[in-house]
């Protein structure tokens, strides 16, 4: 049983792991869809945040000048974005394919260019990296039954960043819906000329909302190369934007809603994981395509029967003219 | 005055053209050219290892040969028919991945002979090198067994296609030899080529099989194996490297590595071409031949004791002399047990 037990609690462990990334991503994503800009670009953001992580790493050997400069490069994207979206009021979802493609290419070849291993970045050190932290009392509780693997496995040992991503939820849901800036917010993604009558620069708030997402986006992108993993692959981010964006739509724009669906997915994931390769009851061994098409297969039925209708901000994906 | 200079500049132009194609006729006995694959020359893994074989043959007869580093999946083809059509001879192709595109480069330049490694192309102009990885995956599975202290040990592939089957069912029979009753988790990546890029995939599938008590691990799995490594340094396990010695990644935590003795494989090809002695058709280099083999260095020679060194050279000279016999995943896409 208690085998069963601490099984169960691992299994929940690699579900924060997994997606913790999602998490960050599906926040960023928020601010800058309620402020009315469509954001495809997730992916590429956390791609370049996770290249710059580990680059920055691996050279200056320290993890938090890995992590602002993610931020940098990350944010600095996103303003490219909002230049294309914002002041040339071009085509959002473009933007943003374009970002991903560039991002994709221009990881390996400057990954080529300086590292010489193929658009890998070197293997990075303990010291390089978010290690994990160990929470105060985790070993001493280790013996209490039930809540001491609780405590040890689940709460406790995970690096810097993922409790950063848990933390960016409650504080999203703060800053979108208990402050100004946050009323300002919505209300641009809705009616943008309400916020103009109102005296306020639709433009300066859509840049702001663009600029967090950014940072947001930086931030799961070390994580990825400086926390989870050591090093930058090619590719590395897998299509987590893709993932992270659609959380959002099955949260319907919202930040509690969108991380319970990133923490399912990350649970699927983290089930597949485990399934690979187990004689199920009946069935016999499932095949590894079968297994790893399940989060997929399991996310079109919850979207079809289960969630009901997703209804964006009402200005998403249209440029702001002041006058006509 | 001016003609003089004229017929003297001639003259001097006559001569070094001389001197050129003089040189050029030593030391164009052969012009070998090689196409690494997506990773570059210094991925640490299998293209380095082709690298340092054909950097041995440079070193060795001074004769140059000419290079490219393919970074998208489009450019294999083109590199290999433009070494073909500049002269280039042996053009040698690295990983499976270049078969198709050496397949029909060969067929388009019938008198250039070809060589790549790790694939079989059918074709009287090409050399296929492949390797009997089960056989190296047998001998470090005996070593996971061996240093496994709870008798279950782990084995993690990248894409799930027979070849990686082929490592995985080799690696189960050494770790069955050594011990019987152990257990094997065995995980695939995934079934896209992506499956070899995907480091925190490999991580998540290593802790999942550290959670069901696994100790060991082994990687083949390209790229996604670095995930794989880090994870069981992170957790104080084991892990087994793959295709050339990747034990200074986690100096204490990499048990050894599965040698493809790629450079070798390389360094053959080009000098059978020079000595005139290089046959096409399919080379098989297994531990007899040298083409396979387990790593033992500085960083992993505290993990090895005397024990498992005995035991697994015993079960080497038993591959060799044929008292053991390594099934074959690819000879029947089984694996038996």
């Amino acid at each position: 049983m208690t085998d069963t037990w601490l099984l169960a609690v691992l299994t929940l462990d690699a579900t924060i792991r997994v997606a913790a990334p999602l998490i960050l991503a599906a926040m960023a994503g928020l601010f800058s869809e309620r402020s009315g800009i469509v954001d495809i670009g997730l992916e590429g953001k956390m791609l370049a945040g996770a290249f710059a992580a580990a680059a920055t790493a691996a050279v200056t050997g320290s993890a938090w000048l890995g992590l602002a400069v993610a931020i940098a490069v990350s944010s600095s994207l996103a303003l490219l974005h909002g230049l294309a979206c914002i002041t040339y009021r071009g085509n959002q979802v473009v933007s943003g394919v374009a970002i991903n493609v560039l991002v994709a290419g221009l990881t390996v070849v400057l990954g080529i260019a300086w590292f010489d291993q193929g658009g890998q970045t070197p293997p990075l050190s303990q010291a390089a990296r978010f290690a994990p932290i160990k929470l105060p009392f985790a070993d001493a509780l280790h013996d209490i039954p039930w809540l001491g693997d609780l405590y040890h496995e689940l709460i406790s040992g995970h690096n810097l960043l993922v409790y950063v991503a848990l933390a960016a939820v409650p504080a999203t849901w703060w800053v979108v819906y208990r402050t100004r800036f946050g009323l300002r917010l919505r209300a641009v993604g809705e009616t943008p000329a309400a916020v103009d009558t109102a005296g306020v620069s639709v433009e300066l708030l859509r840049y702001r909302a663009v600029l967090i997402t950014g940072m947001l986006c930086g931030i799961a992108g070390a994580y990825l190369s400086i926390g989870q993993s050591a090093g930058f692959v090619r590719d590395m981010t897998a299509g987590k934007g893709y993932i992270a964006l659609a959380a959002l739509i099955f949260g319907k724009w919202r930040p509690v809603p969108a991380l319970l669906a990133c923490l399912l997915f990350g649970f699927l994931d983290a089930v597949a994981t485990r399934l690979q390769g187990i004689e199920l009851p009946g069935i016999g061994q499932a095949p590894v395509a079968l297994i790893q098409a399940l989060p997929y297969a399991l996310t079109v039925i919850l979207l079809a029967g289960f969630i009901g209708k997703a209804v964006a901000p009402k200005a998403i994906g249209v440029p702001y003219v002041k006058e006509r | 005055m001016s003609k003089r200079i004229g017929k003297r500049v001639l003259g001097a132009t006559l001569a070094l053209t001389l001197v050129a194609t003089t040189s050029l006729v030593t030391a164009a006995e052969i012009e070998p050219a090689v196409v690494f694959d997506m990773g570059g020359k210094f991925d640490k893994s299998f293209n380095e290892g082709v690298y340092n074989g054909v950097e041995k043959f440079k070193a060795e007869t001074g004769i140059k040969y000419r290079e490219f580093e393919v970074t998208n999946e489009t450019q294999r083809e083109q590199a290999l028919a433009r070494m073909a059509s500049k002269g280039a001879d042996p053009v040698l192709g690295v990983g499976f991945a270049q078969a198709p595109a050496i397949e029909k480069v060969a067929k388009d330049h019938p008198k250039t002979r070809f060589a790549i490694i790790d694939a079989v192309v059918d074709l009287p102009n090409v050399r296929s090198v492949v390797f009997k990885e089960q056989e190296g995956s047998f001998l470090v599975g005996v070593l996971a067994a061996m240093a496994s202290k709870t008798g279950k040990v782990g084995f993690v592939g990248g894409m799930d296609i027979p070849l990686i089957r082929r490592f995985a069912c080799g690696y189960v029979q050494g770790v069955k030899h050594a011990k019987a009753d152990a257990e094997v988790y065995q995980n695939m990546t995934g079934t896209t080529p992506s499956a070899w890029n995907d480091p925190t995939k490999g991580g998540e599938l290593a802790r999942s099989q550290f959670d069901r008590g696994a100790d060991v691990v082994y990687a083949a799995a390209g790229g996604t194996g670095l995930g794989v490594y880090q994870a069981a340094a992170d957790s104080g396990k084991l892990a087994i490297g793959v295709d050339s010695n990747q034990n200074y990644l986690h100096p204490g935590t990499m048990l050894t590595s599965m040698l493809k003795r790629v450079d070798v494989a390389a360094y053959k090809a080009f000098m059978d071409a020079k000595s005139g002695d290089f046959k096409t058709g399919v080379q098989v280099l297994g531990l007899a031949e040298g083409g396979i083999d387990w790593a033992l260095d500085e960083h992993n020679k505290k993990l090895i004791t005397a024990d498992m060194k005995a035991a697994v050279e015993k079960a080497k000279a038993g591959i060799v002399d044929g008292s053991i016999k390594v099934h074959d995943y690819m000879a029947d896409n089984s694996c038996p047990g």
